[in-house]
C-alpha cells in the first residue's frame, strides 16, 4: 500500500491545467489514488460478467474480445432508457460553474476531476458515436473513439467520483454527475471493470444480508455485545428480537453501525431509545443491512439488494419500517425503493405509537428515517434528557451528501442535536445542500485509495478545522455509516482532536432511562465530565 | 486553437455572404432562400431534438434537493428548493429559467497561502449570463417590428422603455448594447480563465462568436451605417407573408447580419444551444421530491434475480437454530 504524504505535502495543489489538452493527457494509476479491482469470487456470486483476477495497473485488463461493442451497445441501450443521460450528454454548455464545487478537484487540482470534464470523458465517446459533427470533426468538437486508454481513464475517474451530487446543486441545468457516474459504472461493469470495495460488499450483502458478510449468528452476537455494553453503562438490560413475526415495526440500520465503532455507539443510542419508548419492533438477520452498494454498481443490482427490505417486511407482517442513520441508504429508500420494489400495499402508513404522529411524507414507501422518528418524540416531550452528560463535547454537524441532496433531511438531525449537546454550524458554503463529501463515499472508502480520500475529504476537513479553532469543536456528528468509517481517519489526518459520532450517540448519552443506575461513563466508556465537575464541587465544599 | 477555428468558421460565413451577394449576385439566395431554409431547419430541428429526448423515459424520480424536505409539521419545508408538489416545482423551474437560480449559488473556492479553503462571492457569471440572455430576448422582441404590420403595442412600449436614453440625438437601445457586453464577457471569461479555456471546444466558441457578429453588425446598422429600415421591412414582410421580394437598397452589412442569424438558427438545434429547451426537461429540477408519498413508475422496471429468505434459511438453518432464531421450516 502506498505511503500517505504529509498534509503539508498534500496541500501543494497545482490548479494550473497541464500543457497538454485533456484528450492528450493519459491517465496515470498512481498508488494511493485508485481502488483495487473486484475479485472473481465476488462477481461469480452475483453472476456478473468477466470474473477474473486483475489489477488496474496491469497492462492487460483481460477484457472480452468485443469490449468496445459491448460498451457502445450498452450506452445506446441506456440512452433509450434514461432521459437523464441523453439530456446530460447534450445540454452542457461547459460554463465551468461546477469546477471548483467538486471536492476531488479542490483536493487534487486534476482538471479531470472537474465535474464538467468527468462527464466529457463519456460525452466525447457519445459525440463520436451519435453526432454528425463528432463523426466529421472529432477532436475539435470534443469527440473521440472509445480506445483502451479512454476506457482506463473512465475506470480511474468514474471510480474517483463519490456520486455526492454537489455539482448538480450549482449546475444551471441541474446536470447530475452522480447520474453520469452511475451509468458509466454500469457500462464498466458490462466488461467486468469494478472495484473490490464495492463488489465485495455487494456480493456479501446479496448472499448473507449485510455488506460485511456476517452470518445470522454473528449478527445476533454483535447485537448482544452492544446490549452488554449498554447494561454495563446504564444498568439496564435491553431485550431484542430478530426475525420476529407480528412485530409492529421492522428496524433496518446500516450494518456499519452494528459491527464497527463509532457507529456502534450511535446504534446503542437508538436501541436504548426504542427500549425506553417501549417500541414493538424487530430486527432481521436476512436483511441486516440498510446500506446498498448496488447503488454504486448498477440499477439492477441496487434493486436486487433493496428487494429484501420489502420482502422481509411482508414475511414478518410488520406495519411499517424504520430506517437507521445511513447516507446512501436513504438515497435508495427515498428515490428508488418504491419505484423498484413497490408498491408496499401490504404495509400501513407509519404512525408513531408513542405520539400518534402520522408520517404522511412516507405514506407510499411506509419507511421513515430514525431522526424523523426521534425529532417527533422530542417535539412531544416524550424523551427525558440530561444534556449535561454530554458536557465537554462541543459538536458540529456534517450533512451527509445523500440525505442532504437526494432527500432534504436537514433540520431533523439538527433538532435532535439542539436537545442534546452544545454544537456549532460549519461555514455556510459547506453545510446543508452545499455540504462536502467525506471523500470516501460510493465505494471509495478503502485503504488503498487513502491519498485520494484525504484529498477529496480536504474541503470537509478544512471546514471542521475552522469550527475546531473558532469554537473548540471536538466532535463531528453525522447521520451516515460511511461517514463514520471514513471521517475518523480524515480527522486524524487534517484536524487531530476531533472525533466522529452519530447523532443518536449523543442522544443515548443524554437519555434518562427508567431503572438506570447513576451513569458514570458515556457510551464510549469514557468518564462523564459533568461528574468530574460534581466531584470538584464537592471537593471545593469540603 | 479552438477559438481560432471558431473564428475562421465565422469569417468564412461572412466571406461566403460577401462572395454570394456582391460577386455572384445571389441576393435572392441570401435574402430569401437562406432565411426560409434556416427557419425550417430551426423549427424542425428544435422539435426533433425535444421529441428525441422525450422518447426516453424517466425511470426514477431524482430531484436534487437544495433545501429542507417536507416531513414533520413543526419543521419548515423549503418549498421552492425542495418542492413536494407540482405547483412548487413550477415555481422552482420559473426561478431557474427566468433568474438562473442555480447559477446564482455560484461561489469561488480558493486555497489560501495558509492552506485553507476560502469561498468568495462570485456572481459575475450569473450577472452577465442573465444580462446576455434577457437582452437577447428583448432584442428579439424589438425585431418583431419587422414582422408585424401594424406593430403590436407591447413592441412599441418596450422600444420606449429600452430606448429611454438618448445619445447624440438618437435613441440608444440599452438591450442591444448589453447583449454585446454580456456576450463579450462570456467570451473573455472563456479565454482568460485557464480551467475554462482548458475545457472549451470549438462548439463553445462558435456560438459566442456568431452572436457577437450578429450584435456587432446589428449595432453597426443602427448607429453607424444607418440601414434603410423601410427596405428591410419590405423584405421581412415579404418573407413572413410568403410573397418574398428583394429590395434594391439592402446593404452588405445587412446581408452579413442576416447570414449570421441564419447560421445561428441552423446551428442551434444541433448544438449545446438546445440547453434552452433541455432545462425544462432536466429531471433533477423538474420533479417533485415526493418519492415517499407517491410511487413513481419506471416503464422498464426490470425483473431481477433476488436471493430469497427461503434460500437464506436453507443455507443457515442450523446456525440460526443454534442462536434461537425463529425458522420457517424447522427441518
Amino acid at each position: 500500500m502506498a505511503k500517505l504524504p504529509k498534509p503539508a505535502e498534500l496541500l501543494k495543489i497545482d490548479y494550473k491545467p497541464p500543457e497538454t489538452g485533456w484528450m492528450d493527457t493519459p491517465v496515470e494509476f498512481k498508488p494511493g489514488t485508485y481502488s483495487y479491482a473486484g475479485k472473481p469470487e465476488s462477481l461469480n456470486l452475483i453472476g456478473f460478467p468477466n470474473p477474473r483476477t486483475w489489477q488496474p495497473t496491469d497492462d492487460d485488463w483481460q477484457l472480452p474480445e468485443n469490449w468496445q461493442e459491448i460498451i457502445l451497445d450498452g450506452l445506446r441501450d441506456r440512452l433509450e432508457r434514461f432521459r437523464s443521460l441523453k439530456l446530460f450528454m447534450d445540454i452542457c454548455v461547459r460554463c465551468g460553474a461546477c469546477a471548483d464545487k467538486c471536492h476531488f478537484y479542490l483536493g487534487s487540482g486534476d482538471p479531470k476531476n472537474m465535474p464538467v470534464l468527468r462527464a466529457e470523458l463519456l460525452r466525447s465517446v457519445y459525440r463520436k458515436e451519435y453526432t454528425l459533427a463528432g463523426k466529421l470533426m472529432a477532436k475539435m468538437v470534443g469527440a473521440r473513439e472509445l480506445t483502451l486508454p479512454v476506457l482506463k481513464e473512465w475506470f480511474y475517474y468514474f471510480f474517483q467520483c463519490t456520486e455526492c451530487r454537489r455539482c448538480s446543486v450549482f449546475c444551471p441545468y441541474g446536470i447530475d454527475t452522480a447520474e453520469i457516474t452511475m451509468i458509466a459504472r454500469e457500462l464498466l461493469n458490462l466488461v467486468g471493470l469494478n472495484i473490490d470495495w464495492v463488489m465485495g460488499p455487494v456480493s456479501a450483502c446479496y448472499m448473507k444480508g449485510n455488506h460485511l458478510g456476517i452470518q445470522p449468528h454473528g449478527v445476533v452476537d454483535s447485537f448482544d455485545m452492544a446490549l452488554d455494553d449498554i447494561e454495563d453503562i446504564t444498568g439496564v438490560r435491553l431485550d431484542l428480537s430478530f426475525n420476529r413475526k407480528g412485530a409492529e415495526i421492522l428496524y433496518v440500520p446500516p450494518s456499519g453501525d452494528v459491527f464497527a465503532t463509532p457507529g456502534t455507539y450511535s446504534l446503542m443510542g437508538q436501541l436504548m431509545l426504542f427500549h425506553e419508548m417501549g417500541l414493538d419492533y424487530t430486527l432481521s438477520t436476512y436483511n441486516s443491512e440498510g446500506g446498498n452498494f448496488g447503488l454504486f454498481t448498477s440499477n439492477e443490482m441496487m434493486k436486487r439488494l433493496n428487494a429484501k427490505i420489502y420482502a422481509e417486511a411482508k414475511r414478518l407482517g410488520v406495519k411499517w419500517i424504520l430506517g437507521g442513520e445511513c447516507g446512501h441508504m436513504w438515497r435508495v429508500i427515498n428515490q428508488y425503493m418504491d419505484t423498484m420494489n413497490g408498491p408496499a400495499d401490504f404495509l400501513e402508513v407509519p404512525v408513531s405509537p408513542i405520539t400518534g404522529t402520522r408520517f404522511e411524507n412516507a405514506k407510499s414507501t411506509k419507511m421513515i428515517h430514525v431522526t424523523e422518528f426521534t425529532a417527533d418524540l422530542l417535539r412531544h416531550n416524550k424523551i427525558k434528557l440530561d444534556p449535561s452528560r454530554n458536557k465537554g463535547i462541543i459538536a458540529t454537524y456534517h450533512d451527509s451528501c445523500n440525505p442532504a441532496r437526494a432527500m432534504g433531511l436537514m433540520e431533523e438531525p439538527r433538532y435532535i442535536l439542539d436537545h442534546c449537546v452544545e454544537w456549532h454550524e460549519m461555514p455556510e458554503d459547506t453545510i446543508r445542500e452545499k455540504t462536502f463529501c467525506c471523500g470516501g463515499g460510493a465505494g471509495l472508502g478503502n485503504d488503498e485509495n487513502m491519498e485520494m480520500r484525504m484529498r477529496g475529504g480536504f474541503p470537509r476537513a478544512n471546514a471542521v478545522k475552522y469550527v475546531h479553532e473558532k469554537h473548540g469543536v471536538n466532535m463531528l456528528a453525522c447521520v451516515c455509516a460511511i461517514d463514520r468509517a471514513t471521517l475518523p481517519p480524515l480527522m486524524r489526518y487534517w484536524v487531530p482532536g476531533v472525533e466522529v459520532c452519530g447523532v443518536h450517540e449523543l442522544l443515548g448519552n443524554a437519555l434518562i432511562m427508567k431503572g438506570e443506575k447513576k451513569r458514570e461513563e458515556n457510551l464510549r466508556f469514557e468518564p462523564l465530565q459533568n461528574l468530574e465537575d460534581e466531584v470538584a464541587e464537592e471537593d471545593a465544599n469540603v | 486553437m479552438n477559438v481560432a477555428v471558431a473564428l475562421v468558421i465565422v469569417l468564412a460565413i461572412l466571406a461566403i455572404a460577401y462572395v454570394g451577394v456582391e460577386l455572384l449576385g445571389l441576393a435572392f439566395v441570401f435574402s430569401v432562400v437562406l432565411p426560409y431554409v434556416a427557419v425550417a431547419v430551426f423549427v424542425v430541428g428544435f422539435i426533433y431534438r425535444i421529441v428525441k429526448w422525450a422518447k426516453s423515459p424517466v425511470p426514477f424520480r431524482i430531484p436534487t434537493t437544495c433545501g429542507q424536505q417536507k416531513s414533520l409539521d413543526f419543521i419548515k419545508q423549503n418549498k421552492i428548493e425542495n418542492p413536494s408538489s407540482r405547483g412548487w416545482v413550477i415555481v422552482r423551474m420559473a426561478l431557474e429559467v427566468l433568474c438562473f437560480r442555480s447559477l446564482f449559488r455560484n461561489s469561488s473556492a480558493e486555497l489560501t497561502e495558509k492552506g485553507d479553503l476560502a469561498y468568495q462571492w462570485e456572481k459575475w457569471l450569473w450577472l452577465f449570463a442573465l444580462v446576455f440572455h434577457w437582452s437577447f430576448f428583448f432584442v428579439i422582441i424589438r425585431h418583431m417590428r419587422f414582422f408585424t404590420d401594424p406593430v403590436p403595442g407591447f413592441v412599441t412600449l418596450w422600444e420606449k422603455i429600452d430606448g429611454v436614453f438618448w445619445v447624440d440625438l438618437q435613441q440608444l437601445y440599452l438591450t442591444g448594447v448589453l447583449l454585446l457586453v454580456g456576450i463579450t464577457f462570456l467570451f473573455i471569461r472563456r479565454v482568460v480563465i485557464p480551467r475554462v479555456r482548458y475545457i472549451s471546444l470549438v462548439n463553445d466558441f462558435l456560438p459566442l462568436l456568431l452572436i457577437m457578429g450578429i450584435a456587432i453588425t446589428g449595432l453597426m446598422m443602427r448607429y453607424l451605417t444607418h440601414a434603410d429600415i423601410s427596405a428591410i421591412k419590405e423584405l421581412t414582410m415579404g418573407l413572413i407573408t410568403f410573397h418574398p421580394v428583394v429590395p434594391e437598397d439592402l446593404s452588405m452589412v445587412f446581408y452579413a447580419h442576416l447570414t449570421l442569424v441564419c447560421s445561428l438558427l441552423i446551428y442551434f438545434p444541433m448544438s449545446k444551444l438546445m440547453h434552452a429547451a433541455g432545462i425544462f426537461m432536466s429531471p433533477t429540477r423538474n420533479m417533485a421530491n415526493n418519492n415517499r408519498m407517491e410511487r413513481h413508475i419506471n416503464p422498464w422496471n426490470p425483473e431481477v434475480e433476488v436471493h430469497t429468505y427461503e434460500q437464506y434459511e436453507d443455507e443457515f438453518r442450523d446456525k440460526m437454530r443454534a442462536v434461537g432464531l425463529p425458522l420457517e421450516k424447522d427441518i
